[in-house]
């Protein structure tokens, strides 16, 4: 079977995905890269648990005076629901809609896009209301390592869906380009994995104290 | 698209080389970048046997020494032993599985290229204002401590060289599971296929810590953060933890290939098949297993208590019961079989003792009320030296006689191999058994020089003896390398005439599609099953067909380039203003080569049937 | 769950019954996807009403233990069959994060 072979809503496969051997290294090879990033978050997670609320001193700000229910709970909701619509991409794909998985991506996209200038613009608040930096403090340097880690993988999701849209538009689905639509959607479900962890862990743990 | 059978400029081979996805080339690259660096590792490790041959020596000052002695663990560990490994896996491992090539041929070569890339950064420090000082392990309270840029070219360049560690990993790991022969089920794998397996899941687990590990570094060391630092909160056991959860599992990463290598011999040159493959299998996956919960036994002079150390104590103390399980299956396989004593059987057997040596030592040093005395002294230096050296570059060097018939296609000399084995064995244990006792009576390790009349000097000196006879012993190897590439004889798909795996019922080298049609494996050593049966080659499991391969690439080399490029911006960003542009501009490269990557269809090309049956009648591919 | 070997011979019956089965796997998702928003508020509210933290840590992590559960089996489709190999491979990280994570927590400190 020839990758970029022509097909019809009849003749799609169910698992486009894996049709090919090229899909079936390439969904496997994805799903193993999370299994390191998950030790990768996991070794974040661990530095900053053990440096929280560390500081040189008294005038610093912890995490229980830092954190604000609202704006988390915001993001949050942004990125659960970026995680579905990404979910109706995938399903419009395996049915062979193209216009509407790309409909659907693009609101991922918006998502995505809302809840990062959300994260700079809570980054900004802490520096400048907070002086709760970067350099600071042990705790500042764990804070914003992993959470900033978290961002900058939304930033690279968001910049590797954009491509992959911009650049397949006129294409549509093929069984070349339905695994890179498959593992750029696994990607960004596992961005929302490691979130659901953050806002657990960070910001709900932080505000308990 | 074709372009085999043809002669070619040095231009076009270099080219070639360059852009190449080929895994048989890629595992050249690997080994001539490896074996080049594993001669820059050795001659610092002369170096230091020079300084320490006589007391109060001044051949290099204490600082030097100290760059030295950190170059010598880093380029070893992380730019000669791994390479080369990768070298071996790159060359047989797809072969042993019946495959035409690896899953993801273009990350092959990116995960090349990061590696030299990174190497050849790590090494620049020499020329660049120093090199790193903090020993390989780069203590935290040490490296933060360390001026110039030293710790920044280690933290850079092992960033760099490690992302491609990591993909590699991955890729092996995707083609064990996906493209495997029809018939190749796991249990029928060859055991280096399986230490494949196991040691890419171990990098795969084992390489994030150290890359969260050297983040961190680099953020205190260039950003201004405070992990390492007590005085803002930080703390710096920290780092200790991240790099021992990556370090120890790196030591099962190095050997357990090693140990796929030495039962691929064993079982060749007893001409018997391996005793208990089904234990042997167990026992690397359990080495895997366990080597995730014992690293902390680096760190038991630390102050973890005794809770975690005794835990740590005994978790570590297990792992020597695969070992055992695999030492006595070696043993067992050669006994009763029908031995040859060809070099690489040589160092097969070599390995048994003195391996076992060095894990006897291991399991004292696991006992963390004796390691308390041992810590920091030359007996542990020794004890590391007999398990890398006894087991690992006893199988590259034997391995690099295994192998280098079906790499190269001819056979290396057997005299001039066996004159390098002795060479080296001797020079050896010359040099590092008497390192015990040096620990013992309480050298330190690390140490630049030592005073007249601590008792030392006989047993350094014996010690450099034995550095100079490992030394003649590589360049004898060197001699033989080149003369048998000058003389340039051919040999037959299986030269030592007793191979069992699929790698051997092909031709020397391999055709570049590997197997013109995939081979049906009817068990365990599926080539000299047939053999057996009196057939000259495989059976066929497919018709000839049109055989589909991926083209070259030069955008690997231009990513590695990019991220060279972007690590001496960050590095030099806070003394110079080119210093962030720089980096921008690096990472520029770097995404914009991945964007042109995926913007450009590549669906590669296929070589058709008809050529394949030319390549029948026309002889060489 | 798996619609890889549907095979009636006949494409016709086959789109028919690969339509209802992944309009049904979709319903499912949106279930979970509910599921997710309401285990979210959950844990907001826990933690917004000042209840002991020996009550409110362990009770927030279930639920995003429970809540990644759904996005995993659901949204990544880790319930079909041919996940098994990135099963092992995610729970072997997940075995070597909770050890990381347990020595961070109890002797990086002392």
């Amino acid at each position: 079977m020839k990758a970029d072979e022509k097909f019809t809503y009849e003749t799609w496969p169910a698992a486009p995905e894996k049709q090919t051997l090229d899909g079936k290294n390439k969904f496997l090879g994805f799903w193993l890269f999370l299994g390191g990033e998950t030790v990768l978050f996991a070794t974040l997670f661990a530095t900053y648990l053990a440096l929280k609320d560390r500081v040189p001193n008294s005038d610093h700000y912890l995490a229980k005076d830092l954190f604000e229910i609202p704006l988390v709970f915001v993001m949050t909701m942004l990125l659960l629901t970026s995680s579905l619509t990404s979910v109706y991409a995938m399903y419009h794909m395996k049915n062979f809609n193209f216009k509407k998985m790309q409909l659907w991506l693009g609101i991922t996209v918006l998502l995505g896009l809302a809840f990062l200038g959300l994260e700079v613009y809570e980054f900004n608040h802490y520096v400048h209301e907070y002086h709760h930096t970067f350099t600071s403090s042990a705790f500042g340097t764990a804070f914003y390592t992993l959470v900033g880690f978290h961002g900058g993988h939304v930033a690279f999701g968001l910049a590797w869906i954009i491509t992959l849209m911009v650049r397949n538009a006129k294409r549509g689905l093929d069984l070349y380009t339905a695994p890179k639509f498959y593992v750029a959607s696994l990607y960004w479900h596992f961005i929302d994995v490691v979130w659901v962890f953050i806002f657990t862990v960070v910001y709900l743990m932080g505000m308990v104290g | 698209m074709s372009t085999y059978a043809q002669k070619k400029g040095v231009g076009a081979v270099l080219w070639d080389y360059l852009t190449t996805v080929d895994h048989k080339k890629i595992a050249i690259l690997y080994l001539i970048a490896g074996g080049f660096f594993f001669l820059v590792g050795g001659l610092e490790a002369m170096f230091i046997r020079i300084q320490l041959a006589v007391p109060g020596n001044d051949f290099v000052s204490a600082g030097v020494y100290n760059e030295i002695l950190t170059m010598h663990g880093t380029t070893m560990i992380f730019l000669a032993a791994m390479p080369l490994i990768f070298a071996f896996m790159n060359a047989v491992m797809p072969l042993q599985i019946g495959a035409r090539d690896v899953a993801f041929p273009f990350l092959n070569s990116l995960g090349f290229w990061l590696f030299f890339f990174g190497g050849v950064f790590l090494n620049l420090s020499w020329f660049l204002g120093g090199a790193p000082d903090a020993g390989w392990t780069s203590y935290a309270s040490l490296s933060l401590a360390s001026e110039g840029h030293g710790i920044d070219f280690y933290v850079l360049g092992l960033q760099i060289s490690g992302a491609g560690t990591l993909i590699g990993g991955i890729n092996f790991l995707v083609t064990i599971i996906n493209m495997r022969a029809p018939g190749m089920t796991y249990m029928r794998m060859p055991l280096f296929t399986w230490t494949t397996f196991v040691t890419s899941a171990l990098i795969l687990f084992a390489f994030p810590p150290l890359t969260v590990a050297l983040f961190l570094m680099l953020f205190d060391r260039l950003f201004g953060g405070n992990f390492f630092n007590p005085d803002m909160g930080g703390n710096t056991i920290i780092w200790e933890h991240l790099f021992w959860i990556f370090g120890h599992p790196e030591v099962y990463i190095l050997v357990l290939p090693a140990f796929g290598i030495f039962s691929e011999i064993f079982a060749i040159f007893s001409r018997k098949r391996l005793f208990g493959y089904s234990s042997m299998v167990f026992a690397t996956v359990l080495i895997g297993f366990l080597g995730f919960m014992v690293w902390a036994h680096h760190m038991f002079t630390t102050g973890l208590g005794p809770i975690a150390n005794a835990i740590f104590s005994v978790a570590t103390m297990a792992i020597a019961v695969p070992t055992g399980i695999k030492i006595f299956n070696w043993l067992f396989t050669m006994w009763g079989g029908s031995i040859k004593f060809t070099t690489p059987m040589l160092y097969a057997i070599a390995f048994i003792p003195t391996f076992t040596m060095g894990g006897v030592t291991g399991v004292m040093l696991a006992s963390a009320a004796q390691d308390y005395q041992y810590h920091d002294s030359y007996f542990v230096v020794a004890h590391f030296h007999y398990v890398i050296v006894g087991g690992v570059v006893f199988a590259l060097l034997g391995g690099l006689h295994l192998y280098w018939p079906k790499m190269f296609g001819t056979m290396l000399n057997e005299a001039l191999g066996k004159v390098t084995f002795w060479l080296f064995l001797i020079g050896f244990h010359l040099t590092f058994f008497i390192q015990h006792f040096l620990g013992l009576m309480g050298m330190p390790r690390r140490i630049f020089t030592f005073n007249e009349g601590q008792g030392f000097e006989t047993a350094n000196l014996v010690s450099t003896v034995g550095a100079f006879f490992m030394a003649v012993a590589t360049i004898v190897l060197l001699i033989n390398v080149v003369m048998t590439i000058a003389k340039n004889k051919k040999v037959g798909g299986d030269p030592w005439g007793d191979g069992r795996t699929l790698e051997w019922a092909i031709p020397s080298p391999p055709p570049f599609y590997n197997f013109k049609q995939l081979p049906l494996v009817r068990g365990l050593d599926p080539y000299w099953i047939e053999k057996m049966e009196g057939n000259k080659e495989m059976t066929p499991a497919e018709p000839i067909g049109d055989i589909h391969m991926p083209n070259n690439s030069f955008v690997p080399f231009v990513i590695s380039v990019g991220l060279f490029i972007a690590a001496f911006g960050a590095m030099y960003h806070n003394e110079h203003s080119w210093g962030i542009p720089v980096l921008i501009i690096g990472m520029l490269v770097v995404f914009g080569s991945m964007f042109f990557r995926s913007v450009k269809d590549d669906h590669g090309y296929h070589i058709h049937k008809e050529e394949l049956m030319d390549d029948d009648k026309g002889g060489k591919a | 769950m798996a619609n890889e070997e549907l095979n009636s011979g006949n494409p016709k019956v086959d789109i028919e019954y690969r339509r209802r089965k992944s309009a049904e796997e979709m319903r499912y998702q949106v279930v979970s996807f509910a599921m997710m928003i309401f285990l979210t508020f959950v844990a907001f509210i826990a933690v917004g009403y000042d209840i002991s933290g020996w009550f409110t840590i362990p009770f927030i992590l279930v639920l995003a233990i429970v809540q990644v559960g759904f996005q995993l089996y659901y949204f990544m489709h880790m319930s079909h069959k041919g996940h098994e190999a990135p099963a092992l491979f995610l729970y072997s990280g997940v075995f070597v994060a909770f050890i990381t994570l347990l020595a961070f927590m109890t002797i990086i400190w002392w």
